[in-house]
């Protein structure tokens, strides 16, 4: 019976990291539209861009934040949650 | 002459001691305390020791340790630019340490209000430090900067500097910032407020964790598949890792080198950006001098 708890622990754990990774495809296709504007802005107008490069690492950067977030929550979901979720467990039953 | 030359040579010796010990430091501390481990480890930082505090125990961690480390090769380094720095006669060196202090303060200049002209050195040592903390996982070490802690203290040193400069409208100036430009963002305005820190220290530490976990995780892939294609070879060549070579070696120039560069711009960027979008502009804080001076007029009088 135990086998079976901790195994759904750890099944669930990386379940949902592979879920939470699906906040990958929102960056990316925010990332993707500011760097295609930012190649025509360029093509348009070559002499600004120096600052156009930076402005648009800036605001990949910013597009990146929930992406990351959910980067954050999947490592913490295959690293520490197992752990903690097991001891709670056997704590619970001792 | 020849006096002021020997001595400017042997303290040139001392400062490139000073860069150079702390990495080979940090090298054999890393051997000596590393724990042989096969496979796929992925771990945070050790911690080596901890010192007995009132409220908390106080954790020595290799982060920790990681960042005295970079500081002092930092220090080394500003040192040996202007060792023997004058005048009239430039060398190399002075030319490349003023370099980089005119860029510094064009940085600056150009992102944030004339005003904020004394922040250039506190934005060049976040991001020098940003830079040597992530490239000191070429050498092996821990990256400091893949350490939550570390960054969140930057970044709470960032919103104490935010909130300064916020605070210069007045106390009450800054409070009824928080209700603009309707009552009803209240709470939505604390949340952004709080968020600030929050998202600057996940936004690095983030961007460089996922960079040592991949690391990690191709290193291990790699590992395993050469042993498979490679396990037949008789003795001890059947250990070597071949497909261990190159691969690595290419994402650690993205992840560690690229990554870790665009993520320090990153970090001084927002912190000009937040520290100048806080202040709340020179006729407010001219009309506040204005009326604090009158109200003390008209209580002397």
């Amino acid at each position: 019976m135990l086998e079976i708890a901790i195994g759904i622990i750890l099944g669930c754990c990386a379940l949902g990291a592979g879920c939470a990774m699906i906040a990958g495809i929102g960056p990316g296709i925010g990332e993707g539209n500011a760097v295609g504007a930012a190649c025509e802005a360029i093509g348009r107008q070559p002499e600004c861009k120096s600052s156009v490069t930076s402005t648009m690492i800036m605001g990949c950067a910013i597009a990146e934040t929930t992406g990351i977030y959910a980067l954050i929550i999947a490592i913490l979901l295959l690293f520490v949650a197992p752990n903690s979720l097991v001891g709670i467990l056997l704590s619970s039953i001792k | 002459m020849k006096e002021k030359d020997k001595r400017y040579r042997i303290k040139d010796y001392l400062y490139i001691a000073m860069m150079i010990l702390p990495l080979l430091v940090g090298i054999v501390i890393q051997i000596l305390t590393k724990p042989a481990s096969e496979g796929l480890s992925i771990s945070g930082a050790r911690i080596f020791f901890t010192i007995p505090m009132p409220l908390m125990d106080l954790p020595i961690t290799e982060s920790q340790i990681n960042t005295w480390l970079v500081m002092i090769t930092l220090l080394g380094l500003c040192l040996f630019l202007t060792n023997g720095i004058s005048e009239d006669r430039r060398n190399f060196r002075q030319m490349a340490a003023e370099w980089l202090v005119e860029q510094m303060d064009k940085l600056v200049g150009s992102n944030m209000e004339p005003i904020f002209a004394g922040y250039a050195p506190f934005i060049g040592a976040v991001m020098a430090l940003s830079v040597f903390s992530s490239l000191q996982s070429l050498l092996g070490l821990y990256p400091p900067t893949s350490d939550l802690n570390v960054v969140a203290g930057w970044a709470i040193l960032v919103f104490a500097l935010i909130t300064k400069n916020k605070l210069k409208a007045g106390a009450w100036g800054y409070a009824k910032g928080f209700a603009e430009p309707i009552p009803v963002m209240l709470p939505m305005n604390i949340i952004s407020e709080v968020a600030t820190p929050v998202s600057m220290a996940f936004r690095h530490f983030g961007n460089v964790l996922s960079g040592s976990v991949i690391a990690a995780l191709v290193a291990w892939a790699l590992q395993g598949a050469s042993a498979a294609l490679f396990g037949w070879l008789p003795g001890i060549l059947g250990e070597i890792p071949f497909l261990q070579v190159g691969l690595p070696a290419i994402l650690s120039a993205y992840f560690d080198v690229f990554s870790g560069c665009i993520q320090a711009f990153i970090f001084a960027m927002l912190t000009m950006l937040y520290v100048s979008g806080g202040y709340p502009g020179d006729d407010v804080v001219e009309a506040l001098a204005l009326k604090r001076r009158q109200r003390r007029e008209r209580k002397a009088a």
